[in-house]
């Protein structure tokens, strides 16, 4: 009798054993995609972004749209009022209307909310080269595989126009590539206008300030 | 005498039989019939070998350098190879490992990744809803900036989601800190019980996180 449960248990663990050496732990590294048990309704056929799909001629699903298309937006309040996306405006173009000459400043309000915004792209999307205090100490210069980041705190960055680094951040200039497909347009102006905030803090001068403010000095 | 005598001792048999196999389906069904199972675990192999650790890690690179989308859409996009090109039109610009990234940005082809966190169609995601709610990358995801590949780190079952919904406060940071996937309320793991307690329930009120657990929460 005894026995009889024995070998029982015995063969219960042998397969049990032997599941466990088959299909191992949970967690444990597969190569294989997950089994699906209702593939038909896991995977419907329906668009989903950036997956092979084979009724457009490049295979993708996530389409460029087409030349001319302007997407659906709401207006930017800038400081001269509504301009969308499409508009021949300054905060499109970082130009003055009708001409390739930059705008001398950022046509969006510059207000508080708009410095944290700029702050925390900067941090997000030039910090890696242009260090988080913009001298041009990001970490690519740390390990050295930047031939040549700017420090802008350089003259001939402080002198440039807001339409300018607008432009520069928006195309990308020399080695540095475009940021503009990473960031939308207020974002960029957001970041220009936090620039102007960094570079004032290397350049400020203590008589800047009102005699209040310089009494709090040390 | 019908039966020979060993019959006597039958029943205890089978349902000894009848119990072991019983836990041990059960066993085999909790332990491999779910998506800790099924999913966790799944590391592809990808086309070209970037490692998380080395950009998002070591060179403290945010997530959303290259996931840019993710605050504004319900999909966390990849990059373009554009975005790559950034950095690797100088960095390593001659290395092998990148010629597909390369070959992508010239000609405008896709780079054939291979996506590792998929839910089912009929559940609805959306990636900005969590991420600008203070919901960080790494509740989902883990530590993938300590990932040399992808792996699929947590279960993405039901209850996984059910069980954050259901509380959120436990599992909410500030938003600023979304994509610090070291982040901690403290070092001192008391302290930070605590906080996550009282701070999370600020958060979640001053957001209006709501506890959504209706079925049309995710399935439409």
């Amino acid at each position: 009798m005894i026995r009889i449960l024995l070998s029982i248990a015995l063969i219960g663990a042998a397969l049990g054993a032997a599941t466990v050496g088959i299909l191992g732990f949970q967690g444990s590294q597969m190569r294989k995609p997950p089994f699906e048990l209702f593939p038909d309704m896991d995977r419907q056929a329906k668009l989903r972004p950036q997956e092979p799909n084979h009724f457009f001629a490049n295979g993708v699903s996530s389409q460029l749209a087409p030349a001319g298309t302007v997407a659906r937006s709401q207006p930017l309040q800038t400081l001269n009022g509504e301009v969308y996306t499409f508009e021949d405006s300054p905060v499109n173009t970082g130009c003055v209307v009708g001409t390739t000459n930059f705008v001398e400043t950022n046509p969006l309000p510059v207000n508080e909310a708009l410095l944290a915004r700029g702050r925390d792209r900067f941090d997000i999307y030039c910090a890696p080269c242009h260090g988080r205090l913009g001298d041009g100490n990001g970490i690519t210069k740390k390990i050295g595989v930047m031939a040549a980041v700017a420090n802008l705190h350089d003259k001939r960055i402080v002198e440039l126009t807001d339409g300018e680094i607008f432009n520069t951040i928006t195309h990308g200039k020399s080695t540095m590539g475009a940021v503009g497909p990473l960031l939308p347009t207020p974002d960029r102006w957001a970041v220009v206008a936090y620039l102007r905030a960094l570079q004032l803090s290397w350049l400020g001068a203590k008589e800047d300030l009102t005699t209040a403010q310089q009494a709090t000095l040390k | 005498m019908i039966f020979p005598k060993w019959t006597n001792s039958l029943p205890l048999v089978l349902g000894a039989v009848a119990a072991l196999a019983g836990a041990g389906v059960a066993a085999g069904v909790t332990m491999y019939l779910t998506p800790k199972y099924t999913r966790a675990g799944y590391t592809p192999v990808q086309p070209v070998p970037f490692s998380h650790n080395i950009h998002a890690g070591q060179l403290g690179l945010d997530c959303r350098f290259c996931h840019n989308g993710v605050e504004r859409s319900w999909f966390a996009n990849l990059p373009g190879a554009s975005t790559c090109m950034n950095c690797h039109s100088v960095v390593l610009k001659d290395d092998p490992r990148l010629a597909i990234v390369r070959e992508s940005a010239a000609n405008n082809t896709p780079v054939p990744w291979v996506q590792v966190h998929k839910v089912p169609d009929y559940v609805y995601f959306n990636h900005s809803v969590h991420v600008d709610r203070g919901i960080s990358c790494v509740k989902c995801h883990g530590r993938v900036d300590q990932m040399d590949e992808v792996r699929h780190d947590k279960s993405l079952s039901m209850s996984f989601c059910l069980d954050c919904h259901r509380d959120p406060a436990a599992n909410i940071r500030p938003t600023d800190k979304v994509t610090k996937l070291d982040w901690q309320w403290s070092t001192n793991a008391a302290e930070a019980d605590r906080l996550q307690d009282s701070e999370g329930k600020k958060l979640v009120e001053h957001m209006k996180v709501e506890s959504l657990t209706s079925c049309s929460a995710c399935h439409r």
